[in-house]
């Protein structure tokens, strides 16, 4: 069994967007809404800073509270790599999952369902990468399988520094960053 | 100001342009316009193109989902792109489908000021353009109609220009952009640095970006080697007032005071020299008139150079020794947009003199030889002479400009002198947004007998035009061939991927059209372009329908470096490297840089600078919804302590007015520790006023607008645009 | 320093966090209102009040249906993908709140419909005779009775512990990742029962029986406010900060003006003044309590989305 996740090296990243752009095209986000994003995250006083960059989307939690509030079983755990997923049109537009994802992550399609980051699995079951992965100019996102020792990812995270997003808040997210 | 700095608005009279709503849906609504005419097309097809949201010209590949425009993906044959684009190149799919796109020729209908418009057939069109351009020959000769033209777009026109008989044609990309650059390194090295930049910062071992902001500038392939370069450990030196995203990445970041670099670069020079860290075998080898300049460089200690730039000396000599532990792998790379403060060529020669002292001029790590392939030119007929010259540089004033000076034809054109000028055509430059001081550029064209403007977008020059030809976008039309001057030899096509959605056409088919009804029909002997693609290719040798199937012809490796063998060879008139320059010497410049302090703002004024951000360009990417969608205003940086002083604070909305009274569009306030609290800082292009660009109007500020002064540089003329200083005032205003 | 700049511009999630808007409030409140008006109607029942002719258990059943129902018209308002609301009926899932809350109320209505059985009005009696005859038969049996009593008494408290819990099981929520929160909205909800009930009961006695009863349910819950605050406070810093929207922050005037003041100190002064004659009996204060509750729900929802583990300063 794959357990899919994401390894991004905000050494390199340079907070372009072509993860967002990518996306927009990709899936037909419309126009407003965004499943991905970028942080700039500043600390310090001039000149003396410190900038990490962060590519940022759902995180395709290990414990996805998201999933585990959804009345209608809509949001669920793809069988496949462990992607949360949401079926629309079981989604009654309840917003629970909006107010459960401690990232944001979410956010209501204008069609009514609650909608994000589907890790692209339309693309990952066709063997191909996400959208925003394949696109990185900087080459500093990776996707694969945490369970594959050898996969990039794995052995990114045996190498180097990282840190995941809010670990306080217990969801044990897939998308990693190396520092 | 007067009231020419207003601008006046295309109105277009009866139902003529712009049906389409805007709004949220809008991407929506413009997928199912009949952007193709093939609707009834189904399935996944692919066509490889190359982009034009920038110069780069990135080989992309453009995929079309049941006859319509889908996305937009780099092409892994292209060395530009390695088969990733930037976001401005995924995101062109909204140049296709962005719903305020100029859709046919218009024709002013009452004389210029009055703003009112009818649609014309092409032919109304021409022809109205020939009878003018027919009247200024007779009367000023054909030298008195000039082109200024941006991107590889306007080659034909350039062509049909000169089949016309005038030499006067002029993009940006030098006066206001690169020139000073070019110039700098031409008078140390003989050469340009070119686009794409002869740098090889993907194997640098330590990258020097002055004031190069790469990750905001995204120039695909230099920000991917600039990843590659992190990635690989080489150590990073960034100097900018702004803590930009390089800076972010940096080793050693060098919070510059602005207009100071000059000064950092001597005193860099001075360490190095007097260490002794140079390159000595390559300086002896390769330099002229080194112990002249080395004596020249003895005052300008780093101890000196701390006042002037607020670095600490041990920080200037800890990274001057650090760039020299790296060398000849060292890169200190010239930048682009290098129109700053006036002084641009002898700091881009100190620049230059920086790398040659480092050894890393035609090394590895360094800069390259760039190459090419061998693509015979179509054999037209000759050109007609000219018999009066360029318009732009009377008397050689600027003896260093080897291009010709946008402002240079404008000042033409204000003034008569050395010769009128009577008719501009603009392709692809959106003078009001690109020349300094928008004022004189309004003047000039009051002074006009005919002004065209080739463009997709009802831009701010299109709104002052006598004639608006609507072209198709890069993704609907064929272009010149690329003949790339690269680390590896290529040939790029430009090729449709989708139909026009209107009765926008080609600028080959519009420059050609126009040749016809001027007379000029021997100079496009062709009848369709693919005619002129195969005629080339097969003179070259080449198989055209392989460009078409792959979207690029690549050649073999050749040397680039001297370590691959490549003889080093310095165009110079010494034929060597110029740290002292006779060549200045003689023109009456300081033959070595010396430095100047900058001239300060008034009291409670910012200096204003700007820059890029990474999912614009210019001001031509603001009605792409999806890239407006990804950033859809500018917003003016200040320092926390500024914004304290000055009762701003974070989101909030203000106006910028600058020395001379002029005060901005409406602006968002990013209160922000990214920056020098004496300066202040907006990303370029935004703050549009043409209305017809419904969705980007009045979104933002212009540091155009703001750009009422600027510094001449004596040695290229070019236009330096930092020289501004802006105050606020509020919003309602 | 840190400056947190997002590009993410979603609607009703950027700049700050705002996917409910009155419709789940007011959900709220008139469930928790129902669950204090089972728990006092189940109570009745109970000891046999029913068999008094004054007795608000004629209303209560009836008038709870109602409210319920109006409570649930907000809360299908509030669905963004409406039509598909049956989904919620198609499956339960153990782990959402909001599941065992659809299907509790489904329990609710029959439960409600049983207790107005016992005491049905005239209007339905005159049109269904067969009512009369059934409601007569179950009277008869007080252990029939007392069942209905009970179940409805166990269905409030599900009812008003899950008005609350929806809110405290979304961790991602600092303000409401408190266990109290259901303690809390069950305690509201009976007090502002109690006020709405002595509204509308037309016995005293009942009357000052309810006022008493409140009062013991406004100080419970001042005490449980107050339990809940200090449970945030002595929590992280982000739960700290959550606090701080009601005490001192955006949240702060309301919070204490209207749902401390006006909504529990002063109505339990007047009422206290009242049970013990020193003041004349007024409606005043039971408006207050039902009002109190109302924007209690109303602070706590939006508060509650405002509060947040990352805070962003400025998003493009
Ligand atoms: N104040 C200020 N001035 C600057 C700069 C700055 O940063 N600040 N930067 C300078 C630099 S570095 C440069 S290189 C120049 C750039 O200057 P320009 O090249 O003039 O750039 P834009 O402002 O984007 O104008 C491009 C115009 O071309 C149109 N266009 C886009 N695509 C097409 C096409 O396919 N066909 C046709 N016919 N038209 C098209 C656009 O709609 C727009 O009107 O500006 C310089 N001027
Ligand atoms: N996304 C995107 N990328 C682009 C373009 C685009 O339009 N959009 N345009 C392309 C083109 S044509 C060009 S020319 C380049 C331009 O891009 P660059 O040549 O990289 O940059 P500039 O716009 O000249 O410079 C902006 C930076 O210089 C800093 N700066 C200002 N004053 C000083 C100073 O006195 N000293 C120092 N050391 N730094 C200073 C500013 O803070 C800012 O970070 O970008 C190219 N890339
Ligand atoms: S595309 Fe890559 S470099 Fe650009 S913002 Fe996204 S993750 Fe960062
Ligand atoms: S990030 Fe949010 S939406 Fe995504 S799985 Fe985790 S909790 Fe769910
Ligand atoms: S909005 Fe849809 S996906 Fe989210 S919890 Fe409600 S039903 Fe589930
Ligand atoms: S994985 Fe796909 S859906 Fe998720 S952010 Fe990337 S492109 Fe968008
Ligand atoms: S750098 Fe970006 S915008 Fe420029 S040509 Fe390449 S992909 Fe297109
Ligand atoms: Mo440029």
């Amino acid at each position: 069994m794959a357990r899919y996740g994401m390894v991004i090296d905000t050494a390199r990243c340079v907070g372009c967007m072509d993860c967002v752009v990518a996306c927009k095209t990709e899936n037909g986000i419309p126009e407003g809404y965004d499943r991905d994003w970028i942080a700039y995250d500043t600390t310090g006083a001039f000149p003396t800073l410190h900038m990490e960059i962060r590519s940022e989307r759902c995180n395709h939690c290990e414990d996805p509270p998201c999933v585990y509030c959804c009345p209608c079983g809509a949001s669920h755990i793809h069988e496949r790599g462990g992607v949360v997923l949401v079926h629309h049109d079981k989604c009654s537009g309840c917003k629970a999952c909006i107010a459960a994802c401690p990232y944001d992550a979410r956010f209501i399609h204008p069609e009514g369902y609650a909608d994000k980051c589907t890790f692209c699995i339309h693309r990952v079951e066709q063997g191909l990468e996400p959208a925003c992965v394949a696109v990185c100019p900087t080459h500093c996102m990776h996707f694969g399988d945490l369970d594959d020792p050898n996969s990039t990812v794995s052995r990114l995270l045996a190498s180097r520094e990282q840190h995941t997003l809010l670990p306080e808040a217990g969801t044990k997210p897939q998308i990693w960053y190396l520092k | 100001m007067s009231a020419l700095s207003r601008r006046r608005f295309l109105k277009i009279s009866g139902a003529a342009v712009g049906a389409a709503a805007a709004g949220t849906a809008a991407l929506r609504a413009a997928g199912t316009l009949p952007s193709t005419g093939l609707s009834a097309e189904k399935g996944i097809r692919t066509v490889p193109t190359f982009c034009d949201i920038c110069f780069w010209k990135c080989g992309a590949i453009a995929t079309v989902r049941d006859g319509a425009l889908w996305k937009i993906e780099g092409n892994p044959l292209d060395p530009l792109s390695n088969g990733r684009l930037c976001p401005r190149g995924t995101g062109g799919v909204g140049a296709h489908y962005d719903p305020d796109r100029l859709r046919t020729p218009l024709l002013r209908k009452r004389s210029r000021g009055q703003e009112e418009w009818v649609e014309v057939t092409w032919d109304e069109a021409f022809e109205y353009i020939a009878q003018k351009m027919q009247s200024i020959k007779q009367r000023y000769g054909p030298e008195a109609v000039a082109l200024f033209s941006h991107g590889i777009g306007g080659n034909f026109l350039k062509h049909l220009l000169k089949a016309y008989g005038s030499p006067n044609i002029a993009a940006p990309s030098f006066a206001q952009c690169r020139g000073p650059r070019d110039a700098g390194f031409r008078l140390t090295f003989g050469e340009d640095v070119s686009s794409p930049e002869r740098t090889d910062i993907r194997n640098a071992r330590c990258l020097v970006l002055i004031g190069n902001h790469l990750g905001e500038n995204m120039h695909n392939t230099q920000v991917q080697e600039f990843a590659d370069a992190i990635g690989n450990g080489a150590s990073l030196i960034v100097v900018d007032p702004r803590y930009s995203i390089a800076a972010g990445k940096a080793s050693h970041y060098l919070p510059i005071k602005p207009g100071t670099d000059i000064a950092l670069l001597l005193a860099w020079m001075h360490v190095i020299v007097t260490e002794r860290l140079y390159d000595r075998d390559y300086v002896a080898q390769h330099g002229f008139g080194f112990e002249q300049f080395a004596a020249s460089l003895a005052p300008f200690t780093p101890a000196w150079a701390y006042p002037e730039t607020g670095i600490e000396p041990e920080v200037i000599e800890r990274t001057a020794r650090e760039m020299a532990a790296h060398k000849p792998a060292t890169l200190v790379h010239p930048g682009r947009h290098v129109t700053w403060y006036g002084d641009d060529a002898q700091r881009s020669r100190a620049i230059a003199l920086l790398n040659a002292l480092l050894g890393s001029w035609g090394r590895k790590g360094g800069f390259y030889t760039p190459v090419s392939m061998d693509l015979p030119p179509y054999p037209y007929p000759e050109y007609p002479p000219s018999v009066r010259g360029k318009v732009d540089n009377p008397g050689q004033k600027y003896p260093f400009a080897h291009e010709t000076i946008t402002t240079g034809i404008r000042e033409a054109t204000l003034t008569g002198q050395p010769y009128p000028i009577m008719g501009w055509w603009v392709y692809a430059t959106n003078l009001l947004h690109a020349l300094p001081n928008e004022a004189e550029t309004i003047k000039a064209i009051q002074n006009l007998d005919l002004l065209v403007v080739v463009d997709v977008i009802p831009s701010e020059i299109a709104g002052w035009a006598d004639v608006v030809l609507p072209e198709s976008v890069y993704l609907e039309r064929h272009d010149d061939l690329n003949v790339e001057w690269f680390r590896e030899p290529f040939i790029a096509l430009r090729q449709p991927v989708v139909a026009s959605p209107h009765d926008q056409k080609p600028n080959w088919w519009i420059a050609r059209k126009m040749a016809g009804h001027l007379g000029l029909s021997a100079y496009f002997p062709w009848n369709d372009i693919e005619e002129y693609f195969r005629y080339r290719l097969k003179a070259g040798g080449y198989d055209y329908e392989a460009l078409k199937k792959n979207g690029i012809l690549r050649g073999p490796h050749q040397p680039v470096y001297y370590e691959e063998g490549l003889a080093p060879t310095f165009p110079t008139p010494s034929g060597k490297i110029e740290f002292f320059s006779p060549q200045l010497q003689k023109a009456g410049f300081d033959p070595v840089p010396v430095y100047h302090r900058p001239p300060a703002g008034p009291p409670g004024y910012y200096r204003l600078l700007f820059g890029r951000a990474p999912v614009h360009s210019f001001s031509r990417t603001h009605s792409n919804r999806i890239l407006s969608d990804a950033m859809s205003e500018n917003e003016i940086w200040v320092h926390t302590q500024t914004a304290q002083q000055n009762g701003l604070t974070n989101g909030q909305y203000v106006r910028l007015k600058n020395q001379d009274g002029v005060v901005s569009n409406r602006i968002r306030v990013r209160v922000t520790e990214r920056i020098r609290p004496e300066c202040v800082y907006m990303v370029h292009g935004f703050g549009h006023t043409s209305r017809m660009l419904k969705h980007a109007f009045g979104k933002g500020a212009s540091d155009a607008q703001m750009v009422t002064r600027y510094a001449t540089d004596p040695l290229m003329g070019g236009t330096a645009m930092n020289v501004n200083f802006v105050t606020f005032a509020p919003a309602e205003a | 320093m840190r400056e947190l700049v997002s590009t993410r511009t979603n609607p009703m999630i950027d700049p700050a966090l705002h996917f409910w808007g009155w419709e789940i409030p007011v959900y709220l409140f008139l469930g928790g209102l129902v669950a204090g008006m089972m728990i006092l109607s189940g109570y009745f029942l109970f000891r046999g009040r029913h068999r008094e002719m004054s007795c608000s258990c004629l209303t209560l059943p009836l008038l709870s249906v109602a409210l319920l129902s109006l409570g649930m018209l907000a809360l299908f308002l509030d669905l963004s993908h409406r039509w598909y609301f049956w989904r919620m009926y198609t499956t339960f899932q153990p782990t959402s709140p909001m599941s065992w809350g659809s299907w509790i109320l489904i329990l609710v209505y029959p439960a409600l419909l049983a207790n107005a059985l016992i005491r049905p009005p005239a209007w339905i009696t005159s049109r269904l005779p067969w009512v009369s005859t059934l409601s007569a038969r179950i009277a008869k049996r007080s252990a029939a009775v007392k069942f209905i009593g009970i179940t409805n008494m166990m269905l409030g408290v599900l009812l008003g512990v899950y008005t609350g819990i929806l809110l405290s099981a979304f961790g991602a929520r600092p303000l409401w990742n408190s266990s109290i929160l259901g303690l809390l909205f069950l305690t509201s909800g009976l007090s502002s029962a109690a006020a709405f009930v002595h509204l509308i009961a037309s016995d005293p006695l009942e009357q000052k029986l309810l006022a008493k009863a409140d009062n013991g349910f406004l100080t419970l819950e001042l005490v449980i406010i107050g339990m809940f605050l200090i449970g945030l406070v002595s929590s992280t810093r982000v739960h700290l900060e959550a606090a701080l929207l009601l005490l001192n922050g955006p949240f702060a005037p309301v919070f204490w003006v209207f749902v401390i003041g006006l909504g529990i100190v002063l109505p339990l002064i007047v009422q206290s003044m009242a049970v013990n004659n020193k003041v004349a009996h007024t409606p005043v204060a039971p408006i207050l309590v039902v009002l109190g509750g109302l924007i209690l729900r109303f602070v706590i929802v939006q508060a509650g989305q405002v509060s947040h583990w990352t805070r962003v300063v400025s998003s493009n």
